[in-house]
């Protein structure tokens, strides 16, 4: 199996692994991604936040790669050095991307119902600077329904893509995507239209950001202050594994459950997540592991204070 | 003195876009001897040592890339015409499809046999809607020569040529984008790898060249790759169609052979003849609006004060920052009254407007460039809005999908670096600076004359 060496730690990964899927291997320093997605086809190359610099191209070919490189669509060659964290260049360009997906994207937090989801706050949080040197005006949106379920931020929205792919590969007719081009471009259903089918609550799941929302959950509560419990249920359309997220005995919203990079498991239906909202409705397996890091974990878990032992220090 | 001309020698003459006057004067020749005395390999080898270089910008090696389309499958391959032509300052391929619209039908005729291409397009930029009519008019006429078609000339070869209009974007002339809009989606460009050549439209191998690159292949075929390889200088061989613009006494197209002094090319009568009003020559774009633009002493010296020539390694100075490129050949030049923040801001908006929009990075980057010159033209702009500009550059260039946001930063990077202290003058007199009667005549203030 190839070798590759990101961030001096060496790992053998299937042939045609990436070089951000390698990093996941690995478990440290895995490059932030808000693009690539890889449950959804074609996804990645697009946001710029995962570039790494390849200082070695392979065994064959010592020579690095004259420009930084979307990890999460260059893949491995036997031999590949890659610096990630540890090439200034990168935590530099990385800064610079983040400063730049914060020009449209209003800091709107503390209402936003992804506060504390939100991987452009992680992001901003470890690779960005603490000002901003943008002066003008920000783009601005109304809010639209798009049916029943969803709303569109467009504010928030980092153009990703992911929504798209979500829309083109689970759901049938697809009736939303991108319109325009550059800074102008939105996300727009086709006219009018709503995104109206049995799987296109996922689109919300998808979302790094909070411009996609589900409209049975908006300001119900903060993430933080519910409980999130894994359940599932007989569904005929999808594997019906879940998280409710539970304020007392009150389910007041469905998900998809989540793996460690925040990617859906297992996508699920429009029954399952916004009509099957009674906690009999479904077997609840117990407490959803959330990392110690996230806000979500405040509240949830046991966690003892370190105990301090002061020196006193001794009169001379 | 007239040189040697390969594409344009005919091109005043009227007939020449018939095709029975393009057959008078010499037409068809290259698709008669490559289909009949040719192996398919055998042109790509005369391509090769031709030397030929793509005209579209980057200037790849065209015999080297037709060696990488793919042959491992039996998918059908697909050769496109790059003619969407939209880098502001660039406009030589509409001269050659207008006027001798069969030399690009015979050179794709060529290349596509030598590529193993059954169907082949013209991607042709939308506001060329009149051109497109030029060229569909020829394409029927060599339909009904037997030039395209089922068996052409009685070969065991047959091709068929399409037209096609694109919808008018920039950058639907970067090649993976062309690819994408030709199979009827947004023109976004794709992330590469896979490259064309081995998945390109519809997922099959695919080439793409310019028009002009594929309007040099008859001319190679007929004379031999060897004799196009002695005209030029060094990697630079062959000719290459000039768009002059800007303030000289004779904007034009012009054919060159490369290696002619920048120096001479300005001045001498035979192409843009001097400068406007016999003034002062300030700036000069020499390769279309993404280039760096080469301030005064650098135009007809190079770093190393050698004699500036038209050539790809010349234009670029070797690598030296100082340089510029060769590119398409928008060959934009600009006298002494000229402002450089305003054109500077000028391209900005171009790229503003056309990014696709896909990553982040040109994106957001291209607007904010924009708004800062915006700024400083106008009369509001701050000192640190210069490092500031320099820096959002910086952001974009090398780490955005496709060229477009290289090309967007470098115009940027180098009128900063070139021409720093006109943008310390903007910002220390604005009201000069907004009162200036631009490309009217004389403005009120020319730039040089004033020291901040
Ligand atoms: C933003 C952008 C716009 C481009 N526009 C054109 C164009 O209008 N015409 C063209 O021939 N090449 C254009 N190119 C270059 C093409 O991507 C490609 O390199 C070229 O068509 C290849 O042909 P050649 O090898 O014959 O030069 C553009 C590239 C970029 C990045
Ligand atoms: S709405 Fe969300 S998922 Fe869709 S493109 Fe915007 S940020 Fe990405
Ligand atoms: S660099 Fe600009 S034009 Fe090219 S893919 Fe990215 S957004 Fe689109
Ligand atoms: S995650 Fe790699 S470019 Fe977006």
């Amino acid at each position: 199996m190839p070798k590759v060496t990101i961030d001096n730690i060496t790992i053998d990964v299937p042939p045609g692994t990436t070089i951000l899927n390698a990093a996941r291997m690995i478990g440290e320093n895995v490059p932030p991604a808000m693009c690539y997605y890889s449950k959804l086809k074609g996804s990645g190359g697009k946001c710029r936040v995962c570039l790494v610099k390849v200082t070695k191209t392979s065994e064959q070919n010592p020579r690095g790669m004259p420009k930084l490189v979307a990890s999460c669509v260059t893949q491995i060659a036997d031999g590949m050095v890659v610096e990630n964290i540890t090439s200034p260049e990168v935590v530099e360009a990385r800064k610079g991307v983040v400063e730049l997906l914060l020009i449209n994207h209003p800091l709107d937090c503390p209402v936003c119902d992804q506060a504390g989801e939100c991987h452009l706050q992680d992001l901003s949080y470890e690779h960005g600077a603490a000002t901003t040197r943008y002066d003008f005006g920000r783009r601005t949106f109304n809010k639209i329904d798009i049916g029943p379920y969803i709303q569109l931020h467009m504010t928030r929205c980092i153009l990703c893509y992911r929504c798209v792919y979500t829309a083109d590969q689970l759901t049938d007719g697809r009736v939303h995507g991108i319109i325009n081009r550059g800074d102008a471009a939105e996300i727009s259903t086709y006219i009018e239209n709503i995104i109206d089918n049995d799987f296109s609550g996922n689109v919300i799941d998808v979302c790094p950001v909070g411009a996609l929302t589900d409209r049975t959950f908006r300001f119900k509560s903060r993430v933080w202050f519910t409980k999130p419990m894994n359940a599932h249920r007989n569904c005929d359309k999808c594997s019906g594994k879940v998280t409710l997220w539970f304020q007392g005995e009150e389910v007041l919203r469905v998900t998809g459950r989540k793996d460690q990079y925040g990617e859906v498991e297992e996508f699920i239906c429009n029954t399952c997540r916004f009509e099957t909202k009674k906690k009999s409705d479904w077997v609840v397996e117990g407490h959803r592991r959330i990392d110690t890091h996230s806000v979500i974990a405040q509240n949830h878990l046991p966690y003892e204070l370190d105990v301090v032992h002061p020196q006193i220090e001794q009169a001379q | 003195m007239s040189r040697l001309k390969i594409l344009t020698e005919h091109i005043d003459k009227p007939e020449i876009t018939g095709i029975e006057g393009y057959i008078k004067h010499g037409g068809y020749r290259a698709v008669e001897k490559a289909l009949k005395k040719m192996q398919p390999d055998e042109v790509t080898e005369e391509v090769k040592k031709s030397g030929l270089r793509g005209r579209g910008g980057a200037g790849f090696p065209t015999g080297m890339k037709w060696s990488f389309i793919f042959k491992g499958n039996d998918k059908p391959r697909y050769l496109l015409c790059n003619a969407d032509e939209s880098e502001p300052g660039t406009f030589k391929d509409r001269l050659l499809m207008e006027k001798i619209p069969h030399l690009l039908i015979e050179g794709m005729i060529a290349s596509s046999f030598a590529l193993g291409v059954k169907t082949a397009y013209i991607y042709i930029r939308g506001e060329y809607m009149y051109i497109l009519h030029i060229l569909q008019k020829a394409i029927d006429e060599a339909y009904a020569k037997g030039y395209l078609g089922e068996n052409i000339l009685g070969t065991t070869y047959s091709l068929d040529l399409h037209v096609h209009p694109g919808g008018g974007a920039y950058i639907c002339g970067e090649e993976t984008a062309l690819i994408e809009s030709l199979e009827g989606k947004r023109g976004n460009p794709r992330i590469k790898p896979p490259f064309p050549a081995v998945e390109g439209l519809w997922g099959c191998p695919t080439i793409v060249n310019n028009v002009e690159t594929i309007c040099k292949v008859p001319f190679i075929i007929n004379e031999g790759g060897e004799t196009y390889a002695n005209i030029g200088i060094g990697a630079s061989t062959g000719t290459k169609l000039i768009s002059a613009c800007g303030n000289i006494n004779k904007p034009g197209v012009y054919e060159i052979e490369l290696g002619v002094p920048v120096e001479e090319f300005i001045y001498s009568d035979e192409y843009c003849g001097g400068i406007k009003g016999g003034k002062q020559l300030k700036a000069l774009v020499p390769g279309g609006s993404s280039v760096p633009i080469l301030p005064n002493r650098l135009i007809t010296k190079t770093a190393k004060g050698e004699p500036r020539l038209m050539s790809y390694e010349s234009l670029s100075d070797g690598g030296f920052p100082t340089g510029s490129m060769l590119g398409s050949g928008g060959f934009i030049v600009f006298d002494e009254d000229q402002c450089i923040v305003r054109n500077t801001w000028n391209f900005s908006r171009f790229y503003h407007h056309e990014s696709c929009g896909q990553c982040s990075p040109c994106r957001e980057g291209t607007g904010w460039m924009e708004k800062i010159l915006h700024r400083m033209e106008y009369g509001h702009g701050r000192m640190e809005d210069i490092d500031l500009l320099w820096d959002v550059q910086r952001k974009i260039e090398g780490n955005t999908i496709c060229p477009f946001g290289d090309a967007s930063a470098w115009p940027v990077a180098a009128a900063i670096r070139h021409f720093r202290d006109e943008f310390e003058w903007h910002v220390l007199h604005p009201a000069e600076a907004t009162r200036r009667n631009y490309g009217m005549g004389r403005s009120a203030e020319p730039i040089e004359q004033v020291t901040a």
